[in-house]
């Protein structure tokens, strides 16, 4: 039985305008409820690759699909309803004067009806830990609750797909735990670009490697991180002392 | 960081209960504007004019005191004014036309009037506005221009300068440690070189903040227009309230024209 892959890369293939390659035919199949990681080392074409996932880039070779529909022109608004992607710097992600505004303002690009709108801010909030924080300006924010609300605005949008990039960078342990604590708890497919290998294996069974533009491993996180020489030859290193079988 | 915790625009409001605080963004605005319309109205040379201000400034101070703004921010706001202060005390000097002797000095009689009447209309300006800023928050502010159709891309951009006026700050701040961490000294020669630098850093790294915003708006389907939320409707009873006050100024205004 095949069901339809939450997301679906096929072949994709990308050089930006001034003729810099980032992908090569990059293929990657993810289903539903799957949490996955996406590795590799600075300029692997990781981030070019997440900007291809909702339409902001078009592959010059290959194709795209989210739960079956294609990544065209003529379907980007339902696309990006479908993927959700929280970017590193939660200030880029939080343009609206306050949290409740941010969660709403992807609902209301989709033109839900005001009532809607408002359930689904508040749902947002709490999945993240944040009910109340809706009249708050995003400045008066710890930096961790910031990454949280970041999450929120995509969450309310219900997507299909859940995409984060870097999610643990610049937090505090704390912080870091408790967006942790907030991810295990979100129900939905996620795809998750970080340089943090123990992140990547307490939150994703699954781990795929990028570099150079391409798939170079796709298994088990904990079997991939347990092959060092794969991660050696991918500049991907775990923290001193880390064992991760034993993690 | 560098900007206060509550944020370097929003440092002007108050939170408050008071009627001028619940009046709609957009009624006060109107307010703001049509009452400064008519102190600068009032004709400078007429004899009835130090009455009429008079009449406007005891308007303006009862709603400060409705809004429950206090004095002392009031006259502190008076600040920005100072420029003006300037150019109006040189006025009495320069101005040519009959002169009148006030302490010894010889003053312009045209002169004394052009710049007490520039005082008091920027004075009262001043004081109407302090009192808009000190019972609206700055998004509030922004959701008043809104409905008074001012152009979205304007409001769109006064709004993410709201927002990311203390993120900018704080880069600027941060800067400016950094330089200074490596004993750096602005009094120094070859100092303005390196400001300069930062400056434009400074100006890069907005710009490329703003590119990343701006991928940020479309992946959430960001399509030209900042959604807004709910809009009431503004009862006519609160238009009402809120131009009293340049209604009165009016009345001050035409009474003068047709006694005077």
């Amino acid at each position: 039985m095949s069901t339809t892959p939450s997301l679906l890369v096929e072949d994709v293939a990308f050089a930006y305008p001034d003729g810099h390659q980032a992908l090569f035919g990059v293929d990657l199949r993810i289903d539903p409820g799957e949490r996955v990681a996406l590795l590799g080392p600075n300029g692997a074409g990781k981030t070019t690759l997440v900007l291809h996932l909702n339409g902001i880039l078009r592959p010059g070779r290959g194709s795209i699909s989210v739960a079956g529909l294609p990544v065209a022109k003529q379907n980007l608004r339902e696309i990006r309803s479908r993927v959700g992607i929280v970017f590193q710097d939660p200030d880029d992600q939080l343009f609206m004067p306050t949290v409740g505004e941010d969660v709403a303002f992807g609902p209301r690009n989709l033109g839900l009806p005001e009532a809607e709108v408002a359930a689904r801010v508040e749902e947002a909030l709490a999945q993240v830990g944040m009910a109340g924080a809706a009249d708050r300006a995003p400045h008066h924010l710890s930096f961790g609750q910031r990454r949280r609300v970041a999450v929120a605005t995509v969450l309310s949008m219900h997507p299909e797909i859940l995409v984060l990039d870097e999610p643990s960078s610049n937090l505090d342990p704390a912080g870091r735990r408790e967006l942790a604590e907030v991810l295990e708890s979100l129900p939905v497919t996620l795809l998750m670009v970080t340089h943090d290998l123990p992140y990547a294996l307490q939150l994703c069974p699954r781990a795929v490697v990028l570099d150079g533009g391409a798939v170079v491993a796709d298994g088990g996180t904990r079997e991939l991180l347990a092959d060092a020489p794969l991660l050696a030859a991918h500049r991907l290193e775990l923290p001193y002392g880390f064992d991760p079988s034993r993690a | 960081m560098g900007a206060g915790h509550g944020g370097a625009l929003s440092a002007r409001y108050v939170a408050g209960t008071s009627p001028v605080h619940r009046l709609a963004p957009q009624v006060k605005l109107v307010a703001v504007l049509a009452y400064a319309l008519v102190v600068v109205a009032t004709p400078v040379h007429a004899g009835w004019a130090p009455w009429a201000y008079a009449g406007y400034l005891l308007a303006v101070l009862t709603v400060a005191a409705v809004a429950r703004v206090r004095p002392a921010r009031l006259l502190r706001s008076l600040v920005v004014e100072i420029p003006f202060v300037v150019f109006a005390l040189l006025l009495p000097f320069v101005t040519r036309g009959p002169r009148v002797e006030v302490l010894g000095l010889s003053l312009s009689e045209s002169g004394l009037q052009t710049g007490g009447a520039l005082l008091a209309k920027a004075t009262l300006s001043v004081l109407a506005a302090t009192v808009l800023a000190t019972t609206t928050e700055p998004r509030a502010l922004l959701r008043g221009l809104e409905r008074l159709r001012l152009p979205a891309a304007l409001v769109q951009i006064l709004g993410f300068m709201i927002r990311y006026v203390d993120v900018v700050s704080g880069e600027l701040h941060r800067m400016r440690v950094a330089r200074e961490s490596r004993a750096f000294d602005g009094r120094r020669r070859g100092a303005l070189r390196v400001l300069g630098a930062a400056a434009g850093a400074l100006f890069i790294r907005s710009y490329e903040r703003g590119e990343r915003v701006h991928l940020a708006m479309l992946s959430r389907g960001y399509s030209g227009r900042l959604p807004g939320g709910p809009a009431a409707a503004v009862p006519p009873r609160e238009w009402a309230a809120g131009l009293a006050l340049p209604l009165v100024a009016g009345v001050v205004l035409a009474t003068g024209m047709l006694l005077g």
